[in-house]
C-alpha cells in the first residue's frame, strides 16, 4: 500500500518530449485514471512508473521511496498490459505463479495465492490450460490474476479492456472497480476511453501532448473543465463549441456568435465582466440543449433558432444534429417525445446555468 | 492421387498447380531415387539399365558389403554426426543469443553490428580457406574434429543471427516487459523468448545442418586423416581416378542421406511454419 508521486517528471525520446514536467500526486488506495488521446504521454507516464522507461528529469516516488533507479521488479508494482502479455507456452497456473517462483516464494504460499486469485477472478477451472485455449475475456482475467498474486502496493493497468468486445468491456469494467474496492490498493489505470475513465475513477488525470491538463474527480471534471481540451474530451457526445464575442454591458451581457445572441445570467456576467468585448468560446453540453415543450421547470433557458440536420433515436433520448445560422453545428440530447424531423426549423433552449465560457486565445475556462 | 470428376473445377486454378508441383517433385526426387535403387543392384545392371528398379535377377547388396567391409564407415558416421550436431548446437546457442541482443537492446552501432554479422551470408567462407588452413595449422588443430566444428560454426552463424533477429523482433515487447516486471533476469527472458521462435530455430537448424553434413571441402583440407574422416569424404574413396566402385559409392551415398532425411522429416512441420511465418498471418 502506497501512494505515488510524480515530481516534475520529464521524458524525452531524442528530440521528442513525451512527458513535460509532470507533477502528480496519487493517493494511497486511490483509483486514478490517466486519460487522453493516443500519443498524449499517458502510457509513457505509466511505463516510467513501472521502470520500463528511464525518466529524463524529475523524480518518481512510490510511497516515500525514490524509484528513479530501482529496477522494475523491485518497485513493488504489478502491471496489466493491453495485449495481456501472457507467456504462451505456460499454463494459466504457471503464468500466475511465474513472478512468485522467481521471488523464491514457498510452494504452498504460491499455491494458496494463485488459487485465491483464480477464485476471485473465476478462472479456477482453467488453471491447467494454455493461454491460447482461452477466450479474450479469460486471458484478460489471467493477466489480472498474474498481477493480483504478486500483492503489489500499486497496480498499473495499461488499457486492459481495449481488446475486449463492447459487452465484455462493460462487464469487466465493473469487475475491476469491485476488485479495487476489495483489495484497497492503489490502482493507476491508463485508457483513451473517457467512458472508462468516468465510470471507474476516483480521480481522473487528463493529459494532452505530454502535459497534464487537469486532475479532478469525474464529476468535477465534467462540470468544471479547466480548458477547451478537457471540455471537449470528457463527455459523449462532446460539448458543443461556438466562437463568439462578449457584448453589451455589465448589466446586460451577451455572447454573440453571429448565428445567435445569448443573454448571460447576471451571475455569469459578473464573473466574466473583465472579458467584455473580447473573443470567447461558448460551450454547451448536448444535454443542456432542450426542446421548449419538454423543458425542465428549474432551467433558466435561452431560446435559439436552428435547423435540424439529422436525428438519431437512442430510445431514452434523441441525438439531434442541428445548425444555427450558417454553419454553427451542434448536437442536442433531447427528450424523445419531441418529434423532430430532418430539415425542420426549430427552437431549442440552452440551459444558461450550465454553459461554459473559454478564452479564445488561452483556451482556459472563464467561469 | 485422387481424381476429380467435378466439371466446375477450374483447370488453371486447381489442376495446373498440381501438375507443376508434381513435375517439380519428380525432378527433385529423381537423382535420389536413382541413387537408392542403383545402390541395390549388381554392377552390371547399374551400367546396363540404370533407370530400372532392382529386379530379382539384378538385386544385390554387394555395394553395402564393400562399404562396411572395406572402409571404416561406422567411424565416418560418428564423425559426421559429432561434427554436425556440435556445430548446430553451437550455432544455435551463440546465434540465438547474439540475435536476442541485437533485437532487444538498443545500443550505438546496433545496426552496423547486425549488418557486419549478416555479411557472412553473402561472402562464402571458402574464400578464406587458405587463411583458415594456416590458422588451424598454427593452432595445432589439423586432423581434428574441433577444427571442422569451429569452421562450421563460423559458417552457420551469419544466417542464424540474421533470421533469428528478425523473428525475435516480432516477439511482442510487452511479453518481455511483463517478464521484467515479474522479476525475470535477462537470461530468463531469453529463455522465454526462445520457445516462441521455435519454428525459426528449426528452419535455421535445417538450413545450417545440410551444408555441414554434405561438405567435402573442409574435411578434405582440414581433416583428411582416416580417424577424422566424415561420411561425405568417406564416400569419395570409392571414386578412383581410373576405376570407380559404383556399387560402393551409391551405397555409401544412400547411407549418408538417411540421417539428414530423418532430421528433415522431424523438423519439416516447424520448417514450413518458419518459412511461411510473416508471409501468411
Amino acid at each position: 500500500m502506497a501512494g505515488v508521486t510524480y515530481d516534475n517528471v520529464t521524458k524525452k525520446y531524442g528530440d521528442v518530449t513525451a512527458l513535460k514536467n509532470l507533477s502528480l500526486e496519487i493517493y494511497d488506495r486511490e483509483f486514478l485514471v490517466l486519460v487522453g488521446p493516443s500519443g498524449c504521454g499517458k502510457s509513457t507516464a505509466l511505463r516510467c512508473l513501472a521502470g520500463l522507461e528511464e525518466i529524463t528529469e524529475g523524480e518518481i516516488r512510490i510511497g516515500d521511496r525514490v524509484v528513479n533507479d530501482v529496477p522494475p521488479k523491485d518497485r513493488d508494482i504489478a502491471m496489466v498490459f493491453q495485449s495481456y502479455a501472457l507467456y504462451p507456452h505456460m499454463s494459466v497456473y504457471d503464468n500466475m505463479a511465474f513472478g512468485l517462483k522467481l521471488r523464491k516464494t514457498p510452494k504452498d504460499e504460491i499455491n494458496r495465492r494463485v488459487h485465491e486469485a483464480a477464485q476471485i477472478l473465476g478462472i479456477e477451472p482453467y488453471l491447467d490450460r494454455k493461454p491460447k485455449a482461452l477466450s479474450g475475456g479469460q486471458r484478460q482475467r489471467v493477466a489480472l490474476g498474474r498481477a493480483l498474486v504478486r500483492e503489489p502496493s500499486v497496480f498499473l493497468l495499461d488499457e486492459p479492456l481495449s481488446n475486449l468486445d463492447a459487452k465484455l468491456r462493460v462487464q469487466t469494467r465493473a469487475e475491476i472497480t469491485k476488485l479495487h474496492k476489495k483489495l484497497a490498493t492503489t490502482f493507476i489505470y491508463v485508457t483513451h476511453d473517457q467512458v472508462e475513465a468516468m465510470t471507474m475513477a476516483d480521480r481522473i488525470a487528463v493529459m494532452k501532448d505530454g502535459v497534464l491538463q487537469q486532475v479532478a474527480s469525474p464529476q468535477e471534471l465534467y462540470d468544471h473543465p479547466v480548458n477547451l481540451f478537457v471540455a471537449g474530451f470528457i463527455g459523449s457526445p462532446a460539448m458543443n463549441f461556438f466562437n463568439g464575442t462578449l457584448t453589451g454591458d455589465a448589466n446586460e451581457m451577451y455572447v454573440d456568435t453571429g448565428a445567435f445572441r445569448l443573454r448571460l445570467s447576471d451571475e455569469t456576467a459578473k464573473k466574466v465582466n473583465a472579458y467584455l468585448g473580447k473573443s470567447v468560446v461558448l460551450g454547451v453540453r448536448p444535454e443542456d440543449v432542450h426542446s421548449p415543450e419538454f423543458l425542465p421547470t428549474d432551467v433558466l433557458g435561452a431560446a435559439i433558432h436552428a435547423r435540424v440536420e439529422l436525428t438519431e433515436m437512442m430510445g431514452s433520448e434523441i441525438y439531434v444534429y442541428m445548425v444555427a445560422g450558417e454553419d454553427q453545428n451542434f448536437i442536442g440530447r433531447i427528450d424523445p417525445r419531441a418529434k423532430y424531423t430532418m430539415g425542420q426549423e426549430v427552437e431549442v433552449v440552452f440551459n444558461l446555468d450550465s454553459i461554459h465560457l473559454f478564452d479564445q486565445d488561452t483556451e482556459k475556462a472563464l467561469l | 492421387m485422387k481424381k476429380t470428376h467435378n466439371r466446375g473445377y477450374k483447370f488453371s486454378q486447381y489442376v495446373l498447380p498440381q501438375i507443376i508441383l508434381l513435375a517439380y517433385t519428380v525432378l527433385a526426387l529423381f537423382p535420389i531415387v536413382l541413387i537408392i535403387q542403383n545402390s541395390l543392384k549388381t554392377r552390371k545392371a547399374i551400367f546396363k539399365a540404370p533407370l530400372t528398379p532392382p529386379l530379382p535377377g539384378t538385386f544385390s547388396l554387394e555395394g553395402y558389403q564393400t562399404v562396411f567391409e572395406r572402409s571404416n564407415f561406422q567411424l565416418y558416421f560418428v564423425n559426421s554426426l559429432v561434427v554436425t550436431v556440435v556445430s548446430i548446437l553451437l550455432v544455435l546457442f551463440l546465434g540465438a543469443m547474439a540475435a536476442y541482443a541485437l533485437a532487444e537492446y538498443k545500443f550505438p552501432g546496433n545496426t552496423l553490428l547486425g549488418l557486419y554479422l549478416a555479411l557472412g551470408i553473402m561472402i562464402p567462407i571458402r574464400l578464406g580457406t587458405v587463411s583458415i588452413l594456416r590458422l588451424v595449422v598454427s593452432m595445432g588443430l589439423i586432423d581434428t574434429l574441433t577444427a571442422l566444428i569451429l569452421v562450421y560454426s563460423a559458417q552457420g552463424l551469419p544466417l542464424t543471427i540474421f533470421v533469428l533477429q528478425q523473428f525475435m523482433q516480432q516477439v511482442p515487447r510487452e511479453l518481455k516487459e511483463a517478464a521484467r516486471i515479474d522479476g525475470a533476469s535477462e537470461y530468463r527472458i531469453f529463455g522465454l523468448v526462445l520457445p516462441l521462435v521455435r519454428p525459426a530455430v528449426a528452419t535455421v537448424a535445417v538450413f545450417v545442418m545440410i551444408p555441414i553434413w554434405n561438405d567435402l571441402w573442409f574435411p578434405l583440407i582440414l581433416a583428411p586423416g582416416e580417424k577424422t574422416r566424415t561420411v561425405t569424404y568417406g564416400a569419395q574413396q570409392f571414386l578412383g581416378q581410373f576405376v570407380s566402385d559404383w556399387n560402393a559409392v551409391l551405397s555409401s551415398l544412400t547411407l549418408a542421406m538417411i540421417p539428414i532425411l530423418l532430421l528433415y522429416i522431424l523438423f519439416s512441420r516447424q520448417l514450413i511454419r518458419g518459412i511461411t511465418a510473416g508471409a501468411v498471418k
